[in-house]
């Protein structure tokens, strides 16, 4: 019997970019790590986003943002997760984010913001701290 | 993540139907934490009763997850609330694994009565019967009237995963491979309902004479040996299906057939749970003796259950 808990994660990208090269980078990565991820596909709306966090009971909500809508969608899916009674699942976001919004982010609750260029390891870590609650 | 779940908070959760509830207690039972007893214990048997478990499996890429969605939207429009158990294999080497059926079925997501539930297969022992059983029977419980567990048939414990289903549908599509790699013994044998999904692809029709040709073979000639076809992507073919799920479902049940698969499921998880909770023990004795290497491993592992059953 296991007696260490899965990390099970959520990989996601809210709003109408497409481009899900990264999110799928990063769900691979994360698998390669141990981690069990759920991925949900492109052009997710924040509820739908938050209501497949709580039915697959993840620990961490990973999103991915191209398309500069990212202060709006991000902290859309915090808020989401709020109301369902589930703000205790976390939210990382990733993807093009100029260096002046990350405050604003992490101000909305986004746990991390990883933008490009950020060595795995470091992202694995960023997954693996968000799942110790 | 706390270890130290509030249990009480789940059970009452559950009982109120409520999707945190629900997905909280499924992880209680897969990552085997304390208080799982005491939940699938407060579990209303009336529900688990009521509820028709539907077996969905098949080679990967052949439409599965689609058709299941479609089968979803179906049961759904009868005013049914339907639970989905999504299995998918673990990666041997890092026990990861990417759970990718919801992409499919993403339409039903805000619909408080579908619920649906991603596993990964976690190289259990005896393979996942116990953990997805119980999953079963947590939808069942909160009211799911049909949950519907999706799996890729590849191996023998994915053939144990829909053995756990009143009834099996086995999906294929065109160019999967001919009559030979039907013949092939595995999940053709547990199958109840064999669908050729992709039906508008070109071999869609020598594809299901093929099917048929194994179904008569097997030498069951009833009016269930009719191969499907579906269109999952366009919703074809979905309602005459469900028609023939119910109409089966419906007579396994008269004939005492579910009831028989019941037993047999219930013993499969018993069985399977049993093995996991003997795996704990034995690999605690195997790290205790590993001074010692020289022992031929056969005697080793007698000696092993010997003493467990003097400690019993």
């Amino acid at each position: 019997m296991s007696d260490v808990r899965k990390m099970r994660v959520l990989i996601a990208k809210p709003g109408l970019d497409g481009h899900d090269r990264g999110a799928k980078f990063i769900a691979r990565a994360l698998r390669d790590h141990g981690f069990e991820v759920v991925y949900t596909g492109i052009r997710r709306t924040p509820e739908e986003i938050a209501a497949a966090a709580i039915q697959e009971d993840v620990a961490v909500v990973g999103l991915s943002s191209l398309s500069g809508a990212h202060l709006r969608l991000f902290p859309a899916v915090v808020e989401a997760l709020r109301k369902a009674d589930a703000a205790d699942i976390r939210v990382i976001g990733g993807g093009v984010i100029p260096d002046e919004d990350i405050p604003i982010l992490k101000d909305a609750g986004i746990k991390e913001i990883l933008t490009p260029g950020t060595p795995v390891d470091q992202i694995i870590k960023a997954f693996e701290d968000a799942c110790e609650r | 993540m706390p270890v130290n779940v509030d249990i009480e908070k789940i059970i009452e959760l559950l009982a109120k139907r409520d999707a945190r509830g629900i997905a909280k207690a499924i992880t209680l039972v897969e990552d085997n934490l304390p208080g799982v007893d005491r939940l699938l214990a407060s579990l209303n048997p009336k529900n688990i009763d009521a509820c028709l478990v539907v077996g969905i499996t098949g080679p990967p890429g052949v439409g599965k997850s689609t058709l299941t969605g479609e089968l979803v939207a179906l049961f759904r429009s009868q005013g049914k609330r339907v639970g989905v158990i999504a299995v998918d294999p673990s990666s041997p080497l890092s026990g990861g694994a990417i759970l990718g059926d919801r992409i499919r079925m993403m339409e039903h997501s805000l619909d408080k009565d579908v619920l649906l539930r991603s596993m990964a297969a976690r190289g259990k022992l005896g393979g996942i019967c116990g953990s997805a059983g119980a999953a079963v029977r947590i939808m069942a419980s909160s009211g799911c009237a049909v949950v519907i567990i999706e799996t890729v048939g590849v191996g023998q414990s994915e053939v144990d995963i829909v053995q756990l289903a009143d009834l099996t549908l086995m999906v294929t599509a065109p160019g999967m491979g001919d009559d030979v790699q039907a013949m092939k013994a595995g999940i053709l044998e547990v199958a109840d309902l064999i669908v050729i999904n992709k039906a508008d692809h070109p071999g869609a029709d020598s594809a299901a004479l093929d099917m048929e040709a194994v179904l008569k073979e097997r030498g069951i000639a009833n009016s269930f040996t009719k191969v499907h076809k579906t269109i999952a992507s366009e919703g074809k073919g979905i309602a005459e299906l469900v028609g023939q799920i119910q109409l089966l479902a419906d007579s396994f049940l008269e004939s005492g057939e579910r009831h028989k698969r019941r037993l047999k499921a219930h013993d499969m998880e018993v069985f399977d749970w049993a093995m996991e909770m003997l795996k704990t023990v034995v690999e605690k004795e195997i790290a205790d003796y590993s001074a010692e290497k020289r022992q031929d491993p056969r005697l080793k592992a007698n000696g092993i259950l010997s003493q467990i059953m003097k400690n019993e």
